[in-house]
This record gives C-alpha cells, sequence and structure tokens, in this order.
C-alpha cells in the first residue's frame, strides 16, 4: 500500500477545459505534482495559469476533464472541499479581510472549530507556526496595518494552520521586494522539507529557477512544454513561453537631458488615512530623460503622481513645471500645462469601462477642435480621430465603438496610452504602466516611452520592476516611506543596491527609516 | 413613580421595536445586503399580528405569523438580491412600496362585517407589562423590570447578537462576507446561503418590532402605525456603526425623544403638537449626520465593503 502511494501522484489533473465567455482559458491540460515537490506553472498574462489552479482550489469548476489527489477522484465543488482535501491556495490579490486581525483571518470559514473559538490558543499556534517558518507576524494586528510582504506571511500562515499538504502560490513574488522573494524561498524550502508540496505560479524565468524542481509552461491555455527546472534556462523558457525571440534589449538614442521640465521641493502630502504619504520629496526631470522611480507598492509612488497631476493637495513645499510653479493646480490646469498622466489603475482612474474605445480616446480632446466647436462635439469627427488613434496604436479592438471593458488589459492600456500621448505636451507621467501586462504588449508599452524621450518629451515612470527601470530608464530614483532615498544613474546601476534602498536598509546596512 | 423612572419606562419601550429592527438590519448589512424594504415588512408584521391575534385570541399564534410574514418578505428580496442580482435599492424600495400598500389594503378588508371590514379602531388581546409587585416603585429598576416580554427580549437579544457576531465562529464569517465576499468564500464560507440567511432573520426580527407596535406599544391597526420606524432603522444602523451593542444607543435616542414629546404634550404645553411630534426624527438626522461626520474625521471602520453589492464568483 504504502508503495503504491508513493508512486501515485500528490495531485493529477487530466484533460481539463474550461472556457470564459470568448476564452478558452485552459485547452485540455494534464498536470501532475508528486510529495515534496515544486513546480513552477510559467506562462505569460491569461494564458490559463491562475484559472487551473483556481479550479484545484475550488473556485471555479472545469468544463470536462478530471482531478484526482492521493490517486483518488475527487470532485472538488467549494474552496471548502479543497481545504479538506489539503489544498491551499494563496491568491495574488490576497484573501484577507482587511478590517479584520491576523488571527481572525487565520481562522475565518474553519468548519473545525469550536462554535466560540478560543482566541489564545488561536494566537498561540499562529506565533509558533511564526517561530517555526521564521515568518513572524503579531496575531493581533489588523490587516490593514501590515505591509504586503506580511499579508502574504498571513497568507501562507493561513494555509500552514489549516494544514494545507498542498500549497498553491499565486505569482507570490509581485508584491515582494528581493530579500522578501528570498524569505520566501526558505519558507517554501522547509516546507518541502517536511514533505509538503507546492505550485508556483509566475511568469518571472528567474523564478523558476530559484523555486522550482519542475516547471510546466502554458500558452493560450495548452501545455507547451514541461521539464526539470535543471535542464533549462531562462532564455530557453522565455521562448517557449512568448513563443518566439523576446529582445529584453530597447534601443534608445544617447542620453541628452534638456531643460528641467518637472521640479519638486520639499513636496509634503497625506494619503487617505490623513498618514504623511510624501516626506519632504525634492526630485528634477529634464526634457528627454526618463526618470524611473523604483519602490515597493506603498511608498508614496501613487501619492507622487497624484500630487503632480492636480488630483491630490500638496501640504507643502512646491511644484514646478516648464519653471512654472504648478503647486495645487487643478487637473485641468495641469493637463493644459501640457502633463499627460498614465495612472496605476487603469480601469477605474484611466478609463470609463462602459463607454465606447472611440469616447475614450477622445476624452482629452474633446474640448477643443476639431472634436468639439463651442458647446457642440461632434461624434462622427471623434469616430475619425479613434480610427486614427487605433492604427497608430495598433489597438486590438472589434470597433471603436466596442465598450472598453470588453478589451483586454494590454489593449485598454494602449488605449489610454494614445490617449495620453497624443495630448502631450511635455511631460508624460506613467505610473506601472506595463503591470499585469504579458511580454508582448509590455514591450509595446516600454518602446512607447522611450519614443516619447527621444521626442525631447519628459518622462516620469514610476515601476516596481527593477528590470524595466534598468532597461528604460536614465535615472533612477528609489522611494522608501515618501522619500527619495537614492538617485542613480540607470547605466551601470546595481540591481542589488536597488533592491537594499526598496527594503529601506542603506547600502552601509543601516535601516533608512527616520 | 419618578420623572425620570416613567421617562424611562417610556423610553424602553419606544425603543424596544427599533431595537428588534435594528439588529435585524444590522446582521442583513454584514452580509452585504442592504433591505430598505423594512418599512413595508415592519408594517405587514403589524398588521398580520394584529390580525391574527384579533381572529384567533393566541398572541403566541400572532408572533408566530409576524415572524412568517416577515421571514417571507426578506426572502423574496433575497432572491431578487442574491440570486437575480438585482440592485438592493430599488428591490428594497418596492418590497416598501408593497408592504405599504398591502398592508394598508388588509387593514380595510380583514376586520369582522360588524365594523365595515376595517381593523381600525378595534381592541384585541395585547401583551402587557409584567407585574413586579412592589419593585415598579423601585426608581430606574421598576421602569427596567416593568415591561412587557418584547422588551424583555431585547435585554437578552442585545448582548446575545453582539457575542454571535464577535466571539463565534460563524460571526466572523458573517463580518467576513461583509467586507469581503470574495475572501470569505476562498475560505469555505458559503456566501450565498448565509446572505439569504441572515436576510430573513432580518426580516423576522423587522416584522417582531413591527408586531409589538400593534400587540403592545399602541395596542390595534392604525394606518401607518410605524411611522416611518423602518426608514429610522436604517438611520440606527448607521448610527450604531453595525454593532448589535450600539442599536442601543440609537433606539434610546429615538425613544427618549419620544418619551420627552409625549410628556410635553401631556402638559399642555403650548409648542405645536405638529412640532413635537417631528422631534424624534429631527434629532435622529441631526445626532446621525454629527456622527457619521465625526466618524468620518476620527478615520473609523464604516460600512461593510461589500454593503449594497452582488456577489459572483466566476467575474470574468
Amino acid at each position: 500500500m504504502t508503495e503504491t502511494a508513493s508512486e501515485t501522484p500528490l495531485v493529477e489533473m487530466r484533460g481539463i477545459c474550461k472556457s470564459f465567455p470568448g476564452v478558452q482559458a485552459s485547452d485540455n491540460i494534464d498536470l501532475h505534482l508528486d510529495r515534496g515537490e515544486v513546480l513552477a506553472l510559467l506562462g505569460e498574462n491569461g494564458a490559463g495559469k491562475s484559472t487551473l489552479m483556481n479550479i484545484l482550489s475550488g473556485l471555479y469548476r472545469q468544463d470536462s476533464g478530471d482531478v484526482f489527489i492521493r490517486g483518488r477522484k475527487v470532485d472538488i465543488r467549494s474552496p471548502r472541499d479543497a481545504a479538506d482535501l489539503g489544498i491551499g491556495m494563496v491568491h495574488q490579490n490576497f484573501m484577507l479581510v482587511d478590517t479584520m486581525s491576523v488571527a481572525e483571518n487565520v481562522i475565518l470559514g474553519m468548519a473545525s472549530l469550536a462554535f466560540v473559538p478560543d482566541m489564545a490558543a488561536v494566537k498561540r499556534s499562529i506565533l509558533e507556526l511564526g517561530e517555526r517558518y521564521n515568518m513572524k507576524v503579531d496575531p493581533d494586528a489588523f490587516i490593514w496595518q501590515l505591509s504586503v510582504g506580511e499579508q502574504q506571511r498571513v497568507e501562507i500562515l493561513k494555509q500552514l494552520y489549516r494544514k494545507a499538504e498542498i500549497l498553491v502560490l499565486d505569482e507570490p513574488t509581485a508584491v515582494l521586494t528581493p530579500q522578501e522573494s528570498h524569505e520566501l524561498n526558505d519558507v517554501v524550502k522547509r516546507m518541502q522539507a517536511e514533505g509538503k508540496s507546492a505550485v508556483f505560479i509566475t511568469h518571472k524565468m528567474d523564478e523558476v529557477i530559484a523555486f522550482s524542481d519542475r516547471v510546466m509552461v502554458l500558452r493560450k491555455g495548452k501545455v507547451v512544454a514541461e521539464k526539470t527546472t535543471r535542464e533549462t534556462d531562462p532564455k530557453d523558457l522565455a521562448r517557449v513561453m512568448v513563443g518566439r525571440e523576446i529582445l529584453f534589449h530597447i534601443e534608445k538614442a544617447p542620453f541628452s537631458p534638456g531643460a528641467v521640465v518637472l521640479e519638486l521641493k520639499d513636496v509634503c502630502a497625506e494619503d487617505e488615512r490623513g498618514l504623511p504619504a510624501l516626506r519632504e520629496l525634492s526630485l528634477q526631470l529634464r526634457t528627454g530623460e526618463i526618470l524611473g522611480i523604483a519602490g515597493v507598492a506603498g511608498n508614496g509612488q501613487r501619492e507622487l503622481s497624484e500630487v503632480i497631476t492636480g488630483l491630490r493637495p500638496v501640504k507643502s513645499g512646491g511644484i514646478s513645471i516648464n519653471c512654472v510653479d504648478a503647486t495645487n493646480h487643478t487637473p485641468l490646469q495641469i493637463i493644459n500645462s501640457g502633463v499627460s498622466h498614465i495612472p496605476q489603475d487603469r480601469i477605474a482612474v484611466g478609463a470609463v469601462g462602459d463607454m465606447s474605445v472611440a469616447n475614450n480616446l477622445a476624452m482629452k480632446d474633446y474640448r477643443s477642435a476639431p472634436i468639439a466647436s463651442g458647446l457642440l462635439i461632434f461624434p462622427w469627427r471623434i469616430l475619425e480621430f479613434a480610427r486614427r488613434m487605433i492604427g497608430a496604436f495598433n489597438i486590438a479592438t472589434p470597433s471603436p465603438e466596442t465598450m472598453v471593458k470588453f478589451l483586454s488589459g494590454g489593449n485598454i492600456q494602449k488605449t489610454i496610452l494614445a490617449r495620453e500621448i497624443e495630448a502631450c505636451g511635455s511631460l508624460l507621467i506613467a505610473v506601472y504602466p506595463s503591470r499585469g501586462l504579458d511580454i508582448g504588449a509590455t514591450e509595446s508599452v516600454r518602446k512607447q516611452l522611450v519614443a516619447q524621450r527621444d521626442a525631447g518629451k519628459a518622462v516620469l515612470l514610476v515601476s516596481e520592476d527593477i528590470e524595466e527601470l534598468l532597461c528604460v530608464a536614465d535615472t533612477i530614483a528609489v522611494m522608501y516611506d515618501g522619500k527619495a532615498v537614492g538617485v542613480m544613474p540607470a547605466e551601470g546601476a546595481d540591481p542589488q543596491e536597488i533592491g537594499l534602498l526598496m527594503a529601506g536598509v542603506s547600502p552601509s546596512g543601516k535601516e533608512s527609516r527616520p | 413613580m419618578g420623572l425620570i423612572t416613567s421617562l424611562l419606562a417610556i423610553t424602553l419601550r419606544a425603543g424596544t421595536s427599533l431595537v428588534y429592527a435594528t439588529i435585524g438590519e444590522t446582521y442583513a448589512e454584514r452580509a452585504g445586503i442592504l433591505n430598505l424594504g423594512l418599512e413595508g415588512i415592519m408594517l405587514m408584521g403589524a398588521v398580520s399580528s394584529f390580525a391574527t391575534a384579533y381572529y384567533t385570541g393566541s398572541l403566541a399564534l400572532a408572533i408566530i405569523v409576524a415572524l412568517g410574514v416577515g421571514g417571507l418578505m426578506a426572502l423574496i428580496h433575497a432572491f431578487l438580491s442574491v440570486t437575480m442580482k438585482a440592485n438592493q435599492v430599488v428591490s428594497g424600495l418596492s418590497i416598501t412600496l408593497f408592504g405599504t400598500g398591502f398592508a394598508s389594503f388588509l387593514g380595510q378588508r380583514l376586520g369582522p362585517a360588524s365594523n365595515g371590514y376595517y381593523l381600525v379602531g378595534l381592541t384585541g388581546p395585547r401583551f402587557t407589562p409584567f407585574d413586579i409587585g412592589g419593585l415598579a416603585n423601585v426608581p430606574i429598576l421598576g421602569a427596567v423590570l416593568g415591561q412587557d416580554i418584547f422588551t424583555w427580549g431585547t435585554y437578552l437579544l442585545i448582548p446575545l447578537a453582539w457575542f454571535y457576531l464577535y466571539r463565534t465562529r460563524n460571526g466572523l464569517s458573517l463580518r467576513a462576507i461583509g467586507e469581503n465576499p470574495r475572501t470569505a468564500d476562498a475560505m469555505g464560507v458559503n456566501v450565498n446561503r448565509a446572505k439569504y440567511g441572515y436576510t430573513i432573520f432580518g426580516g423576522m426580527l423587522t416584522a417582531l418590532g413591527g408586531a409589538h407596535l400593534a400587540l403592545a406599544y399602541t395596542p390595534g391597526w392604525s394606518e401607518n402605525i410605524t411611522g416611518g420606524r423602518g426608514w429610522i432603522v436604517i438611520a440606527l444602523v448607521i448610527f450604531s456603526m453595525w454593532n448589535p451593542a450600539r442599536a442601543i444607543t440609537g433606539a434610546l435616542i429615538f425613544g427618549g425623544i419620544n418619551a420627552v414629546q409625549f410628556r410635553l404634550q401631556a402638559s399642555g404645553t403650548n409648542i405645536p403638537a405638529a412640532f413635537l411630534n417631528m422631534l424624534p426624527y429631527l434629532t435622529t438626522i441631526v445626532v446621525l449626520v454629527a456622527i457619521t461626520w465625526w466618524e468620518t474625521l476620527s478615520k473609523r471602520v464604516g460600512s461593510p465593503a461589500s454593503l449594497g453589492t452582488a456577489y459572483v464568483r466566476e467575474d470574468k
């Protein structure tokens, strides 16, 4: 019996198919996972990695195909069924209730607990688990008080507390600093040593190499390769994943900065909770320059873009655009002074999902001729304008009248990019412009940014992807806790040093938190 | 009986129906369901319980009927907003419109022929305050103890509702559903079943509040017997910050102002009665605006984040 148990895979998925309206997310996928193994699921966005794992964790139901756990065919109807089988998933968007404590989140939904749970015992176990896996977290803290890295620890502790044997991690490192990623790797290795298994979803090659034993590459819902990690290398994986050679390098003209376009002097601003988000931040950006802002999300990057674009009040300090004071100007004044903005939240701030591509494209040009004349706007001119933009920026849409929400993330971003670049006078602010986009779309976004810089505009690029900054930016500023803790030329910058600065550690090894 | 004690007695009595409905609606809103049908459900609870008591003479049966009617009306709201994913505001308002009209209709048709088929003006069995003997003369305590079974019920309901929400496994799930149904679902909580359950529970408690009006507070049936209490409850839930323990303060403020204005009217003041009748509502609005303003300023936790929105698991 024990012999057969060691031969049958822990998890086996056979012929899994799942489609969403218009998309075949999983197309006849076979997957197996052994005890004590870490499997990497590699693929671009929309390749069907998360869908497959959401089926395993009971959030989605497959259209056809079977799942076997420890050799027994199972029917996973809900996340509770999955939990009962020892499957625990750490979702990309954390499944945590912000207003509840760590301990409450850990036990949420556990049917095996007493009706009136013994919270003291729960907290003790959380501390013990934290000790054992070197993931310390205060069980009484509220989720909203924790950093993203700490929140992820809670997610993993939650699964460990439930004695999950199969841990599914959906792009776990997307929100982590390089140092936090290393810590996560240690935790996964420790779990592996205890005989637990993990499936690791990612689109980053180096993580596959660092974390996994075996890698499965998905493309458009199909398995296109399956290899032992030792037998592969990042270049090889990238080619299989995208289906063609990828240029990691982007051509750009030599760096020759001109006049100062944007200057921030000792800018202070607050976040929604009234806590300081920017602390005496000073920056300078010139024409023909891409200034890359590095940093872990939540260190003031969003607030930075908002104070410049007039969406958030400046408490003290000053902002000038083209040497004219623009502190606390209205968004319209700032638009009129030639500033374009590609916001962080492309669905909520960047576009109106329920309006057509054409109307979204015209959203900045509708105030003036040729689209408008006095109080009137001319719909046929909007369409004309939209057709031209759709062609120029290669936006894949069935028609200019299609609602934006029906486009893919990459094409929504292209729509915003087209509008903002068309209206851009001298300064383009791009906040995480390639976040969530696949390699192809990312490449085209980056090329557009560089083209704007080559055309003599100033570009402020906020990104958490160090590689992106190194290949696109001319200057890199690292933000930590609302301040620029390091400004350096991108050429020859050391990714390790940037990573340390992002984590709040100055290169000399001291915490730079005030 | 001293002035304070008698005022407190009226306050508790006037606040009772509000406590039931506030706790019921708090639970529904914690599950993410905004039920604007409360006013209609309360009226239906009142008319159905009074008619039952009048014809059968059984108060117990009257309460059971009110619970059934309230649960059924809330079930309609749950079906529309959970299963059909309809707009909760529209669904709730329809239920109030229907409930108000239908209760009024029943009030003109269910009565005996001798009364022109009207229920108005009839007297039926009623709940009376418990006789607590000499204790009635003890200040404060007399007011608290000398109440009918409904008011006594609130003494139990408030701590129980608080304990369930904040100390039990199910309460934890309930709080999670309102804040983040997706997370609750992923953690194995049956979100839709809970939404149904708590909405129905809320409807039952609201109808019970209506029954209290018709069987104890102002015994009998009259048009608009609730006096807009269903709407006041919507406000009180916000005022209590979705905490059952704080439902008591809201009910006490509304009930207290009611008690004071009764007293003033009885004392023959020359302040117009219409103005005095308005006072409880006006005060509730003023206090509510002030509290909400203060809570926002102090950045306290607000409404359940998913309140009023339908939850779809596979939204791609």
